[in-house]
């Protein structure tokens, strides 16, 4: 990048520099007028339809395009810089000039925390945005979910239907200042309003109550988390079961009083897309918050309103003022709906769920969910992208037509393909509702309308009855159906760029199988757009379909059954009326089976005792998850016959032995890893390959996923786990895309769907 | 029964077999047709093919659900059901004796009904060929005096009536195909609902806006259908909707949800608010309404779709499957 450009300038005095990535609204042409000033420079610096254009003149250019990469404001992205001479022109002084028209083919960037300048200002008596709850900049503030669609200007945002007042349209149009085309700029003569004051929103937390307020992506539910009467209420009015909620904190050093935190957790905290970190649990939050789990998630503020939240609360003092205050954060919406965005709506909604609703008159565009992530096998990994993340691309190894991708069912998102670069959608939710299959289609309207893109066919789930395959048949788009494991697969080897054949491990709950039968426990051979499946986990019955993914003890009596025991099926599981009916089902040749390897993790959890019926889901892996001291390896604790792993010796000897749950749960998760190393090697020898790519919601397991890439390595092969989308359902869409451009792409269009 | 050689004299046998069995004045002629008067007005005529395994089942059988199913089929227009019409594929081998018991179940739901089976033909098929006994049945009925149910005649606001409990059809004959018992035996509903419909109509008259009967796919393929072919939306009650207590722990055992089994004695009716009181009332005064509910009402939704608001608060999507329930839990 620099290189090049360094060789022309030594021989030239006058440059023209195209910059592209995330170049636009984000104070970059006053960070290169700056710059330019810097090396006394002449020439100008202008938006357009690729990115940014700069041309430079004088003595120092060479220096200028050494520096340019070197210090970009913080919510800058530079993909390349391409570098050609020009003829000298003599002139003089450096100028910001007009964005030069044409179709547009940048993008808009993520929602950004509030930066440190606007936090001083924020604070500072003395500033005209002083406590001002809307106050933001070029480097920080609300991006995407304010956006309508391309060119982001002001007049496409939601800020357009409030005027810049005098002084603002100064900073505007000031290049050297940090709001200099700063689209959301406002203050509090000319901007939004809360509807309540901050202080009466502290007095009511402080109080014990339950406050809803408006953020970025969407409502918030706050209330005080030290407080289990607190905490419980709002289960009850969310009509929320076990579900573990979030916690919001002043800082990293009040979180630290909370949880365990490293360098890296500390980091991931701060970075300006302030998602939800998962952290080892301090257990000093009410026991509500988090029952049964290891693990808290942990933010710290986004918006100035948190700030001044947390600010006013501080102000209170009072006991949980001392250790510094501490709020449950989490979505507001009624159960299993999408998080609420429009005023009246959420008035209405949450007129049953909050003691107190702070709205605002700034609208939000789409919503965004807040995103969650843990340090998995050394590294960050999603749970759950949107809020922060989303639409920054994920760079794909080749340009494909453009492809809209519907993921499945759960978790769901959507891709829009541009070129070689990927737009994973923020996570949309379960698509059992009304709303979140409006919610849906709002997104892939939105998303296509950022990125000014027409899709030209249409990637879906093999499964015949989701909300997204049924979308994919109603667009009048060629349609290419991939079957989720083969997606799952696909969507590392996409991030990563894998070139050539990789097998791919999936650790999965679900997917429709090519044969139509449950498959969830995969080891395939994925090659251009086309895969084999080389082996499975042992099937499994799976007696009630959908009812034993809730009932994890249904999976427990399919697995005794399946050892010969299904005599002890009643007096094991005397606590489920339907015990005693299960085994007359678990007879019958024709119950479906499944290779799920997260049917698996329940089975297991249900033989242990420690989740019989799931109030959400994964409840029971979590729980099995967070009984693990040290993983321990049962010797022949498996077979692999014809690339089937059975882990029949490892269930039987779980099964016989009186084992306590803490060395059962050890035993399960080591030898299930070494197991499936052996698998993968074997298959990595029979074939040659030594790539395996990981995916599958069960890689959301940390001493899983730990235990499988340390054996993976240690054996040789190149374990890859997905960095820049989440290992569940939630990154699956990329997988659709990527494969239905290769095959796009290999057979053109007219060939309809894929066999 | 044989097939080919010796075909005559079971033919003979056979038509006899059916005539006892429907002993009715017209199929003694041995015509080919019959006739019949028409009332002045307008006709409804209807179709239907049966398949059903086992064709044996608690409350029923493959014979008294052609009746039922063709009769309901005219009844859902409004009309009064009058001739049916009856044609047999019977697969060689079959036991005489089973197809006696089918006939005479037949031949009684029709009594039952009032509806004689008035023209009917038989074919014997080579083994491997059928399955058993495949009937074919067609029916024709007079409508009351303008008397128009129709999909596109619902409105936002119209409230959704169910004349009972659900899934108490496919459960039996799943229950019965599967070998499972149970501690209550689950009875199939299969009725002829010529009789409540008559009173449904007397009591809401025009304010009746269409009838279906979940059959195949239950109320959630029905509702689905009569959401697109109304271009309405509509949001159920979980809590309102009937079903008994051993219906509802089998389907739970086989993770079956009520709304997608058939049913082959209910009917939902669309109705406009004004009249649903006392069509309510008319359908709980019947011997097959007692359970009759007040289910939901129609909404105005570009998306059509069908709700179901949970006892516990949410709300889900009642889909319309293309085939057995898969999992989607991943
Ligand atoms: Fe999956
Ligand atoms: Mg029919
Ligand atoms: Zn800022
Ligand atoms: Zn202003």
């Amino acid at each position: 990048m620099s290189a090049p450009g360094q060789t022309l300038a030594a021989k030239h005095t006058r440059l023209r520099l195209r910059v592209r990535g995330a170049v636009q609204g984000v104070g970059f042409r006053p960070y290169v007028h700056g710059l330019a000033t810097r090396y006394r420079l002449g020439g100008f610096v202008a938006n357009d339809a690729d990115g940014v254009v700069i041309e430079v003149e004088g003595e120092e250019v060479a220096e200028f395009v050494e520096a340019l990469p070197q210090q970009t404001p913080p919510l800058a992205r530079i993909d390349d810089i391409a570098v050609e001479p020009m003829v000298a022109d003599s002139c003089t002084g450096f100028r910001i000039a007009e964005s030069v028209g044409g179709r547009v083919t940048t993008r808009i960037v993520p929602d950004a925390a509030t930066c440190a300048a606007c936090l001083a200002e924020l604070f500072d008596p003395t500033s005209r945005f002083h406590l001002y709850p809307f106050v933001n900049c070029t480097h920080c503030g609300p991006r995407f979910t304010i956006a309508e669609r391309l060119p982001y200007d002001r007049a496409t945002t939601a800020m357009k239907r409030f005027p810049m007042c005098e002084a603002c349209r100064a900073d505007y149009e000031d290049p050297s200042g940090r709001r200099f085309h700063a689209e959301a700029i406002s203050c509090a003569r000319c901007g939004p309003r809360l509807s309540h004051g901050v202080d009466e929103v502290a007095a009511a937390l402080a109080e014990g109550k339950i406050v809803a307020i408006k953020g970025l992506g969407g409502y918030q539910l706050l209330c005080d988390c030290s407080r289990d009467d607190v905490v419980q209420r709002l289960r009850a009015r969310k009509q929320r079961d076990g579900k573990p909620f979030a916690v919001m904190l002043a800082s990293a050093d009040a979180a630290a009083d909370l949880a365990e935190i490293d360098a890296p957790a500390r980091a991931l905290l701060e970075q300006v897309a302030r998602p939800i970190v998962l952290l080892r649990s301090r257990h000093h939050v009410a026991p509500s918050v988090a029952p049964g789990l290891a693990k808290i998630g942990v933010m710290l503020p986004v918006a100035p309103l948190h700030h001044l939240i947390f600010h006013a609360l501080a102000a209170r003092g009072g006991a949980a003022g001392e250790r510094g205050w501490a709020l449950v954060c989490t979505s507001a919406n009624p159960s299993g709906e999408p998080l609420l965005t429009d005023n009246d709506e959420a008035l209405a909604a949450l007129a049953d769920i909050a003691d107190l609703i702070v709205t605002h008159d700034r609208d939000i565009v789409i919503r965004a969910d807040d995103s969650v992530v843990a340090m998995v096998a050394g590294g960050p990994r999603f749970i759950r992208r949107a809020r922060g993340y989303v639409p920054e691309p994920i760079r794909l190894a080749r340009s494909m037509p453009p492809i809209l991708a519907v993921g499945a069912h759960l978790k769901a998102t959507v891709t829009v393909t541009r070129g070689d670069e990927a737009f994973v959608s923020q996570h949309i939710g379960d698509l059992d509702t009304a709303q979140a299959v409006r919610f849906f289609e709002e997104t892939i309207r939105h998303l296509t309308s950022i990125l000014d893109v027409e899709p030209v066919a249409i990637a879906h789930d093999m499964h015949p009855d989701m909300a997204s395959t049924r979308f994919a048949q109603g667009r009048g788009l060629p349609m290419v159906p991939v079957q989720h494991h083969h997606a799952h697969a696909a969507s590392v080897i996409a991030e990563h760029g894998v070139a050539g054949p990789a097998l791919g491990l999936v650790l999965d709950g679900y997917g429709y199988g090519s044969d139509g039968g449950a498959w969830g426990g995969e080891l395939l051979l994925c090659d251009g757009a086309g895969f084999r499946r080389l082996g499975h986990l042992a099937p499994l019955k799976m007696p009630g379909g959908d009812r034993a993914a809730r009932e994890p003890w249904r999976m427990a009596a399919a697995l005794l059954h399946d050892i010969g025991r299904g005599g002890d099926i009643a007096s094991c599981f005397a606590g489920q009326p339907q015990a005693r009916h299960l085994p007359m089902l678990l007879d019958r040749a024709d119950t479906p089976v499944t290779t799920s390897a997260g049917r698996l993790f329940d089975a297991v959890a249900g033989l242990l005792g420690v989740s019989m019926v799931q109030s959400y889901e994964g409840e029971a892996a979590m729980k099995l998850e967070a009984l693990v001291r040290e993983p321990a390896v049962l010797a022949r604790g498996w077979t692999v016959i014809e690339g089937v792993l059975s882990l029949r010796p490892l269930l039987a000897h779980l099964a016989a032995r009186d084992l306590d749950a803490v060395e059962a749960a050890g035993l399960f998760h080591g030898t299930l890893a070494a197991a499936c190393v052996d698998w993968v090697a074997d298959a990595s020898r029979a074939t040659g390959i030594g790539t395996v790519v990981l995916s599958g919601g069960c890689f959301l397991n940390a001493h899983l996923a730990e235990q499988i890439v340390r054996g993976c390595r240690a054996a040789g092969l190149d374990a890859l786990l997905p960095r820049q989308l989440p290992v569940n359902d939630g990154g699956l869409s990329l997988g659709q895309a990527w494969v239905a451009g290769l095959q796009i792409t290999q057979q053109g269009l007219t060939s309809g769907g894929f066999v | 029964l044989s097939h080919g050689a010796g075909g005559r004299a079971m033919a003979q046998l056979i038509s006899g077999l059916f005539h006892e069995a429907f002993g009715n004045g017209w199929l003694a002629r041995g015509n080919d047709q019959s006739a019949f008067d028409v009332a002045a007005g307008r006709m409804v005529m209807t179709t239907d093919g049966y398949v059903v395994s086992p064709l044996f089942f608690p409350g029923g059988d493959i014979g008294s659900l052609a009746v039922h199913g063709t009769v309901n089929d005219i009844a859902m227009a409004g009309a009064r059901p009058l001739y049916l019409s009856a044609s047999f594929i019977i697969e060689e081998g079959f036991r005489f004796a089973d197809l006696k018991r089918i006939a005479d179940s037949m031949g009684e739901a029709a009594r039952a009904a009032g509806v004689p089976i008035i023209t009917g033909d038989t074919k014997v098929v080579e083994r491997g060929k059928a399955d058993g006994v495949f009937i074919s049945t067609a029916g024709v009925g007079v409508l009351p005096d303008g008397l128009d149910l129709s999909a596109d005649k619902a409105r936002p606001g119209d409230r959704v009536l169910l004349s009972g409990s659900l899934g108490d059809h496919g459960v039996a004959i799943m229950s019965k195909r599967q070998n499972l018992t149970f501690d209550t035996e689950i009875v199939s509903d299969s009725a002829s609902l010529h009789g409540l419909v008559a009173d449904m109509v007397a009591a809401g008259g025009h304010g009746l806006r269409l009838m279906r009967d979940p059959t195949r796919g239950g109320l959630a393929a029905t509702m689905n259908e009569i959401a697109q072919q109304s271009n309405l939306g509509f949001r159920l009650q979980e809590d309102a909707i009937p079903v008994k207590p051993a219906v509802a722990a089998a389907c739970e055992l086989l993770g079956l949800d009520p709304l997608n089994v058939a049913n082959e004695g209910k009917l939902i009716a669309v109705v406009s608010p004004d009249v649903a009181g006392a069509v309510l009332a008319a359908m709980k005064a019947h011997p097959l309404g007692r359970d009759a509910a007040d289910i939901g009402e129609a909404v105005a939704d570009d998306h059509r779709f069908v709700q179901m608001a949970t006892s516990f608060g949410g709300g889900r999507i009642v889909d319309w499957l293309s085939g057995e329930q898969l999992p989607r839990i991943c």
